[in-house]
């Protein structure tokens, strides 16, 4: 839709209010006016998004074809998303977009124009029924289809958390030599904290579905990541599991390539290399890992390894391994609560793995075991200063 | 942009009650045809909810009288005469109603000899479906050969109308090493990708959206390629007590709206387990719910083979008319059967109730009565196709016995299409424990014995 097409009115908070906003700048968030820590990330200047087209395209993971020939364009996450969709729209006609308020660009703007330029057909919107989204992507992608289902809140996806389990996760499997499956099945959904999403807003399930084999659990960090991942997981021929963290999809803006292009699965990426310690994250704490990390190698004279996990499930632990073997420090870091999270795994893997060259335990900084209180996201969440302490705590062990 | 009401507010406001003018409104982009004004002067409803109904002044709540129970389509009574005796003679060749007549008794037959494997503990479970054997043979018959097939579990006259052997049956009940799947699931979830017949799982009515999605994969296909692609229907079988799972509310919902082309064919057998209906549900059975839905539906009798035939083919006809839609199809039937292989059904009702749904009204007497009406069936006949197809289960149930297990590496394979690295670390760790403690685990009834864990 052309920009100026969009009733912004509409969506945009009343004068009133506007003015209250203006009066009072903290009235949603800000820092404590003496922080050193905790300061809110600048996207326009971390080294983790690719400000310039040279250094999008100096991906040696992208095929030589994009590095050498294709332009670069500043997107923001949504429409790099919106790009690996159209893309995959245009390349496959078995591709097909559905979910809630899909039709008309979706809540958060990633399907914008696709029904206009694919058809009611191929880009819908269902019923508000979370089971009978997925259930139905599950038959579609039986069928030989490749369903792109949106759920349009990570926080909503329970009701099809049987579809999921049961059904997705095993039908190749139980299928057997009928060599019937769902692969062509990915199930998207907006996750993580956004500062006043509270309780049903916030939510990052990844670890439920990292429990089930048989699903593949993506979460991008970046524009140019989200498209290069999505593109791969429409072409896995595992059903997958795609977290967008809605944090990043309007305040994340890098070069991507405009060609498309995939990035391969369970394949970790180290994003920063270090020789003492190593922390592990994906999504949006990368972020505030990043601004941990400057500030830890500075103040304890130290260097920290950063390694963005991608695929949280089946993960590579062969990088993980490889490298908590070279630092012997390791902190794993993510938004959901800590009890039977992500950083289980990851650190109950470590410790079997590198037992002998571990010199401090494996520290987790994750959300504590609670909800997500609106006015409290800011004392929940990982920030700066709980991974700066953990990078802290590892070194002087 | 965060909280999901407004949001679907502002949508809604944006796409249906303001009129805009310019580009947005030549542009069909939400599919709102036009915008919904409630008019002072009209004698209806004009809210984007509801725009067909009359206003009234009479203050009245539907009714849920049970006497106003939607009918039951029958065309044979229980003593196979044709009830309307003024209608066309039953359009049916003398082989395909030989065949349906065998293959309800191939399944009746089947059926008592497995239950007493199960008994023997030769067997870990089985469900037979007596009772049942004329709805899914019956509808098997008006369905093509294309169409695709989702079933629940007490659906084997669908397998045996469509093809699937004898040894097919067997090799997937005792799970040997020809199971076409791998020995993974429990006994009656088949499954074959030759007949169109999706592999059964446990969990019910998850099938039910699964085949909305698969129908309008089928209609997609079909529009996207018209000459290639013939139209095709999904037929998606179910219980009554299924039907109370959010599943079917999400299925029959979604397929009227994307106007996807699947029977939905529900078998009222009158308990799921020990639950009677009345504790199921209150309204007019399944068949009611589907008009409110905005699917054509209707009951039949579920022991009169013909009705189910010919509803089904009519429901098919109707699925793939215009721009194609879902039909609602409520078989009524009595489970004959116990549940299961784990279930005594005389706890929760009398012998005597089943004993007499057994003699005087079941689906395959029916149609022999007619039959033999007909000259197509006599005494002779069914004396040697008893004795025949005995022994035939009998010889698949020997050799599908006598087979080893299938190799142990299927534990593993198609979790994923590749064998992960954790999972091939976990392959040598299991063969690592079986090699140390070789008298703790019996590998050598499965093909290739510890072998069958080595990497493909």
């Amino acid at each position: 839709m052309p920009p100026n097409l969009i009733p912004r009115a509409l969506f945009r908070a009343p004068a009133e209010l506007r003015a209250l906003i203006a009066a009072h700048p903290r009235f949603y968030s800000a820092h404590p006016p003496h922080a050193r820590l905790n300061v809110p990330i600048d996207f326009s200047t971390t080294p983790l998004l690719h400000h310039t087209a040279s250094s999008a395209l100096a991906n040696p993971e992208l095929p030589d074809s994009v590095r050498k020939h294709s332009k670069t364009v500043r997107q923001q996450l949504h429409e790099s998303i919106n790009s690996a969709l159209r893309h995959a729209l245009t390349e496959d006609d078995n591709v097909l977009i559905f979910g809630e308020d899909l039709a008309f660009g979706g809540v958060f703007r990633c399907s914008a124009n696709l029904q206009s330029d694919f058809g009611d057909s191929r880009v819908f919107n269902t019923p508000l029924s979370e089971q009978g989204i997925v259930g139905f992507a599950i038959g579609c992608a039986a069928q030989g289809m490749r369903p792109v289902a949106e759920i349009q809140f990570a926080d909503y996806v329970y009701p099809a958390f049987d579809q999921l389990v049961n059904e997705a996760a095993k039908f190749r499997y139980r299928t057997g030599t009928t060599g019937v499956d769902c692969g062509g099945l990915v199930v998207r959904m907006p996750c993580g904290g956004v500062g006043h999403g509270a309780l049903y807003h916030s939510q990052s399930p990844e670890s439920l579905f990292t429990h089930i084999p048989g699903l593949r659990v993506v979460m991008p960090r970046s524009p140019s990541q989200a498209k290069g991942l999505l593109a791969a997981s429409i072409a896995s021929n595992d059903p997958v599991i795609f977290m967008e963290p809605k944090n990043l999809y309007r305040a994340s803006r890098e070069e991507v390539p405009v060609d498309p292009y995939t990035l391969p699965l369970s394949k970790a990426e180290i994003l920063k290399p270090g020789k003492d310690v190593t922390v592990i994250s994906y999504g949006a704490p990368l972020y505030t890992c990043s601004d941990a990390i400057t500030h830890a190698e500075k103040d304890f004279d130290c260097s920290v390894e950063l390694i963005d996990l991608r695929t949280i499930y089946p993960w590579d632990r062969p990088t993980i391994l490889e490298s908590v073997k070279k630092t012997g420090r390791a902190v794993v870091v993510h938004e959901s609560m800590v009890n039977a999270g992500v950083g289980a795994e990851v650190a109950a893997t470590i410790q079997e793995q590198c037992f002998l060259r571990l010199e401090a335990p494996v520290q987790r900084v994750a959300g504590w075991s609670t909800h997500v209180g609106l006015v409290y996201e800011k004392f929940l969440m990982p920030d700066v200063v709980r991974v700066y302490d953990a990078i802290k705590k590892a070194i002087e062990y | 942009m965060l909280a999901r009401i407004p949001n679907k507010r502002a949508i809604a406001l944006c796409s249906r009650i303001i009129s805009r003018p310019g580009p947005l409104r030549s542009q069909k982009r939400w599919n709102s045809p036009q915008a919904v004004v409630q008019q002072p002067w009209s004698d209806s409803l004009q809210f984007p909810g509801a725009i067909h109904s009359k206003f009234t002044t009479s203050l009245q709540f539907a009714s849920t009288d049970p006497k106003d129970a939607m009918p039951t389509f029958r065309i044979m009574d229980a003593e196979g005469h044709i009830v309307d005796s003024s209608r066309a003679p039953i359009d049916i060749t003398p082989e395909e109603v030989t065949k349906m007549y065998l293959d309800m008794l191939t399944v009746s037959i089947m059926d008592p000899i497995m239950l007493q494997a199960q008994r023997q503990g030769r067997l870990s479970f089985y469900m037979n479906s007596s009772g049942e054997e004329g709805i899914g043979v019956g509808s098997a018959s008006a369905l093509s050969a294309q169409d695709t097939i989702f079933l629940q579990y007490r659906e084997t006259g669908v397998f045996q109308y469509r093809g699937f052997r004898l040894e097919e049956f067997m090799n997937q009940l005792f799970a040997n090493a020809k199971d076409y799947g791998n020995g993974r699931n429990m006994p009656v979830h088949y499954g074959s990708r030759d007949l169109n017949i999706h592999t059964i799982s446990s969990p019910l009515a998850t099938q039910l959206p699964q085949a909305s999605g698969a129908a309008y994969a089928l209609k997609l296909q079909h529009l996207q390629n018209p000459s290639t692609v013939p139209k095709k229907v999904v037929a998606c079988f179910f219980g009554d007590g299924a039907a109370s799972e959010g599943d079917f509310h999400a299925a029959l919902n979604i397929a009227a709206t994307r106007s996807c082309p699947v029977i939905f064919l529900c078998r009222n057998n009158g308990y799921a387990i020990s639950t009677p209906t009345l504790e199921q549900y209150r309204g007019d059975g399944i068949a009611s719910r589907g008009v409110g839905y905005g699917i054509d539906t209707i009951r039949v009798d579920g022991n009169d083979i013909f009705a189910v035939r010919e509803a089904t083919l009519k429901a098919r006809e109707l699925a793939l008319t215009g721009e194609m839609r879902p039909v609602l199809i409520e078989a009524m039937s009595y489970r004959v059967a116990h549940h299961s292989t784990s279930d005594d059904s005389t706890k929760y009702r009398s012998g005597h109730e089943i004993e007499t749904w057994r003699r005087r009204d079941n689906p395959i007497t029916r149609l022999r009565k007619w039959m033999e009406r007909q000259g197509l069936w006599d005494e002779a006949r069914e004396k040697e196709a008893q004795t025949r197809i005995k022994k035939e289960v009998l010889k698949a149930f020997n050799d599908a016995e006598r087979e080893k297990k299938p190799r142990l590496g299927n534990l593993f394979e198609d979790v994923y299409e590749e064998l992960t690295e954790e999972q091939r670390e976990q392959m040598a760790l299991l063969r690592k424990t079986i090699e140390l403690y070789p008298e703790e685990y019996d590998v050598e009834q499965f093909e290739g014995g510890l072998g069958g864990l080595d990497k493909r």
